[in-house]
């Protein structure tokens, strides 16, 4: 049986169903992996009212900035919005937008988590800080812990380098960073990538991302801002 | 009392020292990320980033960039022998689950019991951020602080108590400071090393928690500059 076709042909097809209020994960950490052109066409698309999940909070107009600049986002789950996230500081600042800031790598776990089925698990990190509070707290093998819930969205929107035609994904180096987790952590997953490559060309082995995570592919030039 | 104390830059130099061998180990912003160029000849680090990179290299040259290789500082980089790529969550297994032998993390305050307070001045404007400090301040196996003995407008940085947001508690093991190097015991503190010139009554008078330290306490090394 072969599977429905999972490509489309503009970045502006991929993003038309997006609508007020939705949430979305971004992938991408420090100017590497970002789905740029995914973030432009959801710009262009001017889908408002956004609950996002992203490390950061963009570098001026480029990554997330675009859409904070656009107003369109409401809420954000951030572990570092950035000195350069120039127009979420702003409207932080005057109390315009929601954030939840987040350790980094308990922003992973959590997305792990929801991805791999797991409502909640105990952690050791933020326990006695900001970041502890308003949660139940547990002593496990004598060690003070704090319980922390998983996080899912509707969509998550990812860079890789290559897929092939089923969406099986690689990345390249230090661009690989947040988006297979969030691949596993959202109802449908959008992938920009550099090159579509026949189902059977990706060696298995070296498949960091499987097409099971994945719903909807464009093949586009990457964009960076650095 | 206007007499030197030692650069940002050789805080970093003496910080080196302090890594063994074939340790792996991760440097956060500001004075830890400039340790990595102070690593003795002869010694191996697998520098690791939290973007999913064990065993980063110097700084690439002009014209050699490729900013998918990229530092947590989003600094191009490039890779020793050995090293090796992977995800976001797999690169927090290794700070949070103990996995790295040393990390070096910089400073606003440190407590006499080790508590560290690192990403946000009270009042300051804007979010703040966390990044990956409280996973990597919890699970480090070592944990180094780098930082200037006393703030900008001459503040103590080294407390009884923080007052700034913690990071994490009872975390740091040795503070590598302009004037002093300190290693938190469950004893208190102990003043292992003083500035090249400074006496270890003044570094005391410039430390909130008493310093505990017996006979001639050894100068820091300081030849960068």
């Amino acid at each position: 049986m072969t599977r429905k076709s999972k490509i489309f042909s503009t970045v502006d097809e991929i993003v038309a169903d997006i609508r007020d209020g939705a949430s979305i994960m971004f992938g991408g950490f420090g100017g590497a992996g970002f789905p740029n052109n995914l973030i432009q066409g959801l710009a262009r698309k001017g889908a408002k009212n956004l609950s996002v999940i992203s490390n950061n909070c963009g570098t001026g107009d480029g990554e997330l900035g675009i859409l904070f600049k656009n107003r369109q986002i409401r809420r954000v789950t951030a572990a570092f919005p950035g000195p350069g996230a120039t127009y979420f500081q702003e409207q932080f600042d005057k109390g315009e937008v929601e954030l939840e800031l987040v350790p980094q790598g308990i922003l992973c776990e959590r997305m792990r988590a929801h991805g791999a089925g797991i409502p909640a698990f105990f952690s050791p990190v933020g326990v006695g800080t900001d970041v502890a509070k308003g949660k139940e707290e547990r002593v496990i093998r004598g060690k003070r812990h704090i319980l922390e819930e998983s996080i899912g969205a509707d969509y998550a929107f990812i860079k890789a380098h290559r897929a092939d035609a089923l969406g099986n994904l690689v990345f390249r180096k230090g661009a690989r960073n947040f988006n297979p987790v969030m691949a596993t952590a959202a109802k449908t997953t959008l992938v920009e990538v550099e090159e579509i490559v026949e189902v059977g060309s990706l060696d298995p082995e070296a498949i960091v991302t499987p097409f099971i995570f994945v719903h909807r592919i464009v093949v586009v030039q990457g964009l960076r801002y650095v | 009392m206007s007499k030197p104390r030692l650069t940002r830059e050789q805080i970093a130099q003496r910080a080196a020292l302090e890594l063994p061998d074939g340790a792996c180990v991760n440097l956060g912003w500001g004075i830890p990320n400039l340790t990595a160029a102070y690593v003795p000849k002869g010694i191996t680090i697998y520098f690791h980033s939290e973007n999913g990179i064990l065993g980063m290299g110097p700084r690439a040259k002009k014209g050699e960039e490729d900013f998918d290789l990229v530092d947590a500082m989003k600094v191009p980089v490039t890779l020793i022998p050995g090293a090796s790529f992977f995800a976001q969550e797999a690169a927090h297994v290794m700070t949070r689950g103990g996995h790295l032998d040393v990390c070096m993390l910089g400073g606003l305050q440190v407590s006499e019991k080790g508590d560290l307070a690192n990403w946000r001045v009270p009042g300051a404007k804007g979010a703040g951020g966390i990044g990956g400090a409280m996973d990597i301040a919890v699970g480090a196996r070592r944990l180094i602080v780098t930082m200037e003995h006393t703030s900008k407008d001459g503040a103590r940085k080294i407390v009884k108590r923080c007052d700034y947001p913690l990071t994490a508690v009872e975390c740091v093991d040795t503070i590598v400071t302009d004037l002093a190097v300190i290693d938190v015991t469950p004893d208190g503190l102990q003043l292992r090393e003083v500035a090249p010139g400074f006496t270890p009554e003044e570094v005391q008078a410039l430390t909130e928690p008493k310093l505990h330290y017996s006979g001639k306490v050894p100068e820091m090394l300081a030849s960068a500059r």
